[in-house]
């Protein structure tokens, strides 16, 4: 990454008026998403937002033409592009043919995407945005920050000074006092402007009517007053049925602004009359600028059913931190990082695609059903395949690729190492985990791995067997919490297979776009665990366990090596994470916990991928609870807690700010114990209590689960 | 239905009044344009886009309210303090109405005044969207709005703020004898 970007993120972070406005208002967003969709059926909901909108970008261009078609019947002159260029070019002539001087205009990122406000001025068409947000960063000269909320990032005293100046009359940041100076200076503008452009929400092909949501009423002076109206579509806004439109005006403004309804939603369909008499000039102009393309693109297409809610952003917990304006571009946060790539060009959004931690948030409240996550992973890919990966990473994955090397060099970390290590934490990681310790600690390689082990626990013979997959941070810097997986598994008198060869899970190379490199993990992976009559394939970490249940066949499938994937399947059936399989065994009466002894409070940090991917987080805290402790829930226990893999590594900017917020969570609650089911997250939290000195606890489940062990006999 | 209506639309601001009669109603409307001071001058009289008043009131009544305007225009209702309309369906799940404002002058009336008066038959109240499109037909009706309470804005520090470019007050009054298109 470059220094400026690196130097722009740094900016964001620090600036409190930004982390603290994105910080309150994603804390509300919430809580208020919830109260709006509740005793809605969401899953049912963005289904059905999911198929219309799919449905449309299947044949965008035979819907474009139905919608010409059916608008221009009833008057309106349509105009299609591809072009940003011949789009703004045709607004201009439409405005000159009509003797337009001044312009009003409602919220629009159509427009924002093609620049359409400087064009026209330079042109000589005064323009006055009449949306709130977008006025105020108008008049500050700078790009929204937020799809919908475009002022966000500012205070009421730099809105109050940039009023100030606009009215040359010093007004005070009384909020109320400052709207009605908006409403007084705008009103005029209304009022003389020749054309109105807006853009569209929805626009229905059989009809040929366009949607418009608002909640300020500037919309509806935009299309009334003036007598000549534009309306700029995105054609990913096109849907076939007049019908489709109810189902997005349920989800739109609940996802964006979680209200049930915004305060207007205007249905134009064709022109109508002006005040005057005379009939309205309707233009509509739908703007294909690449949508087409993403639509053929089977891993893309998707990003059309985006409805631009702006809840990705809304729940990003990275975007919290960092606000829009990092992101250089129109749109912003995760949903943008994907549009930048495709209207400006994918190397566009080669530093931005990075600030994804791949948390599964977004994912999990699209109401487009988009995959954010995926596809960013593709761009990831994508980029790597044309610009290759950098000389540092294919050193790394170059070592990774190399089981012998690789874990040789983390042997030999554990002996270089020493000097540094204080207790059980060392303050520089030598080899490539970079020399980050700022605000964190990172662990020491255990002197002995759990490899080395396994070989002097004696394994219960005939019953079941598992075989158990460690990952790196296991057996390497957390062997205790594998020594405790053995041990219950044992005790439910399964039998447990280490495979020596097994080696890296292939996630941090998948995560950095370097799929050959995930790939040849998956496939070392694959034939070291294939062990004959196993019954499970068991793994006490989540990103581990996600790689063998979805991600190995996923890669081979995409490189090509499909010679490996029934294998990769035939293992991903047997996959389950521990915490899964240790409850199994609790609920059939095959393991149980101590009775009697009354334990300290706990709370559960959930950790993203074993929560949003593999949809667990019911069963730990049960089993915690039925082990003797008692739980007590963290504010925003899903929260990211920024570790992220390598994540933490290349943007230690965003990640220990995350981590803070996370540690004050688990600090509110009292507790003297945290637990969780990832080792990565056991190295984030645990190293940012240990540079906190709060002297919180911080443990895997499987080890204080294995502690409260009912040993019969 | 009209208690949920109620309860949804004065959630988001909006005032709620039910009356049986058309008398009543009428009644309530010029004490209501009284008591906010209507009055024959900018910035202080009433613009209606709806005959229900001259229907309702004999003239001499009328004539005693000052401000009561019935012949909309631009420049007229950019300077008038109340807007009188009539919206055809009332939603009840999120407190919105709806009308087909093909004909200027009901969006005139209803979004350039300060305050808003919206009239309802009471029984065209729906349950929602997916009831309300049912019921409605783009090519019949080319400017379909809906409006939800008054006019509101969060874009200075997430602060709601009521009235930035649309009415400040929106007041809806139900009438049970008014005969609407039924539901």
């Amino acid at each position: 990454m470059r220094k400026e970007f690196k130097e722009k993120i740094s900016r964001a972070v620090n600036d409190p008026n930004l982390t603290g406005a994105l910080g309150k208002f994603s804390e509300a967003y919430k809580v208020n998403r919830a109260r709006a969709y509740e005793g809605m059926d969401f899953e049912a909901l963005r289904s059905e937002i999911a198929e219309i909108k799919s449905s449309a970008a299947c044949h965008l261009d035979e819907v474009a033409a139905t919608f010409q078609k059916n608008a221009e019947a009833l008057g309106a002159k349509v105009f299609r592009s591809s072009d940003p260029q011949e789009v703004k070019r045709y607004i201009l002539k439409v405005a000159k043919d009509n003797g337009v001087s001044t312009v009003v205009k409602s919220k629009s990122m159509a427009t924002e995407e093609i620049h359409l406000n400087p064009y026209l001025i330079e042109n000589g068409i005064s323009v006055a945005e009449t949306d709130l947000g977008e006025w105020i960063i108008q008049l500050a000269g700078t790009t929204p920050s937020h799809m919908v909320m475009p002022a966000i990032h500012m205070t009421k005293e730099e809105v109050a000074e940039l009023f100030s100046k606009e009215i040359d009359e010093r007004l005070s940041t009384d909020i109320p006092r400052l709207v009605k100076v908006a409403r007084n200076e705008l009103r005029p503008r209304f009022l003389e402007a020749q054309m109105g452009i807006s853009g569209a929400n929805v626009a229905v092909a059989e009809t040929g009517s366009i949607v418009l949501v608002t909640n300020e009423g500037n919309a509806r002076l935009v299309t009334t007053l003036p007598k000549v109206h534009i309306a700029l579509v995105g054609v990913e806004k096109l849907v076939e049925k007049f019908g489709s439109v109810a189902a997005i005006l349920e989800a739109l403004p609940r996802s964006a602004t979680a209200q049930p309804l915004t305060s207007y939603v205007s249905i134009i369909t064709g022109p109508t009359e002006n005040d005057d008499g005379s009939q309205k000039e309707l233009h509509i102009v739908l703007m294909d600028n690449k949508r087409t393309e993403m639509a053929r693109d089977p891993k893309f297409k998707q990003a059309l059913q985006c409805i631009r809610c702006g809840s990705c952003l809304n729940v990003c917990p990275i975007f919290r931190m960092v606000g829009g304006h990092v992101f250089g571009a129109v749109y912003t946060g995760g949903i943008g990082t994907i549009l930048t790539a495709w209207f400006d060009e994918m190397r566009k959004s080669e530093e931005i695609q990075g600030l994804c931690i791949q948390c599964g948030n977004c994912k999990e409240v699209c109401p487009g059903k988009l995959d954010i996550p995926e596809m960013i992973m593709e761009i990831r890919r994508r980029l790597v395949k044309d610009q290759g990966q950098s000389i540092a990473q294919r050193a790394i994955f170059g070592v990774v690729n190399n089981r012998r090397l690789f874990h040789g060099m983390l042997r030999a970390a554990s002996l270089a190492a020493k000097p540094f290590t204080s207790g059980s934490f060392i303050r520089h990681l030598p080899l490539f985990l970079s020399d980050l310790t700022d605000g964190r600690s990172l662990p020491a390689i255990a002197a002995v791995p759990f490899r080395d082990r396994f070989a002097g626990i004696e394994q219960p013979q005939g019953k079941e067997k598992a075989v158990f997959y460690a990952g790196c941070l296991i057996d390497f810097a957390y062997p205790e919490t594998g020594m405790a997986l053995v041990k219950l598994l044992n005790g439910a008198g399964i039998e447990v297979v280490f495979p020596q060869e097994q080696t890296c899970c292939g996630a941090p190379a998948l995560y950095s776009g370097a799929w050959e490199v995930a790939a040849q993990n998956a496939v070392d992976n694959i034939a070291a665990l294939e062990v004959e009559g196993a019954d499970y394939l068991v793994s006490a970490c989540p990103t581990c366990t996600v790689a063998l249940a979805h991600e190995f066949a996923k890669t081979l499938e995409t490189v090509g090596r499909e010679q490996w994937v029934p294998r990769a399947k035939a293992l991903a059936a047997k996959t389950v994470d521990l915490s899964t399989l240790v409850k199994r065994l609790v609920d059939a009466g095959r393991l149980s916990f101590r009775e009697g002894e009354e334990l300290v409070k706990i709370t559960y940090h959930d950790s993203c991928h074993l929560k949003r991917t593999l949809r667990v987080s019911a069963e730990p805290r049960e089993l915690l609870a039925k082990a003797g402790y008692e739980l007590t829930e963290m504010h925003e226990c899903d929260t990211c807690c920024g570790m992220g893999g390598s994540y933490s590594m290349k943007l230690p900017e965003i990640s220990a700010p995350i981590l803070k917020n996370k540690l004050a969570n688990i600090k509110e609650t009292g507790a003297p114990l945290v637990a969780m089911d990832c080792p990565g997250c056991v190295l984030q939290i645990r190293g940012g209590f240990d540079k906190d000195g709060a002297g919180v606890k911080v443990r895997h489940s499987a080890e204080l689960l294995a502690e409260r062990l009912r040993e019969e006999e | 239905m009209y208690e949920r209506f109620k309860m949804r639309a004065e959630g988001v601001g909006a005032e709620v009044h039910r009356f049986a009669t058309k008398a009543e109603t009428a009644e309530f409307l010029l004490r209501f344009l009284e008591g906010e001071g209507v009055a024959d001058a900018a910035g202080c009289y009433a613009l209606c886009a709806d005959e229900f008043l001259r229907e309702v009131i004999g003239p001499a009544r009328l004539q005693a309210v000052p401000g009561l305007k019935f012949e909309v225009s631009r420049s007229l209702a950019s300077r008038a303090r109340f807007g009188i309309s009539r919206m055809t369906w009332a939603l009840a799940d999120t407190g919105s109405l709806v009308q087909d404002q093909s004909a200027v002058a009901q969006r005139l009336v209803s979004s350039l005044p300060t305050i808003h008066v919206a009239l309802v038959a009471s029984d065209c109240i729906l349950n929602g969207k997916r009831a309300l499109f049912e019921h409605i037909d783009p090519l019949k009706s080319r400017y379909l709005a809906f409006v939800t309470g008054p006019s509101r804005t969060a874009d200075i520090e997430r602060v709601l703020t009521i009235g930035v470019h649309g009415p400040e007050r929106l007041v809806i009054v139900f009438v049970d004898e008014l005969g609407g298109e039924k539901p």
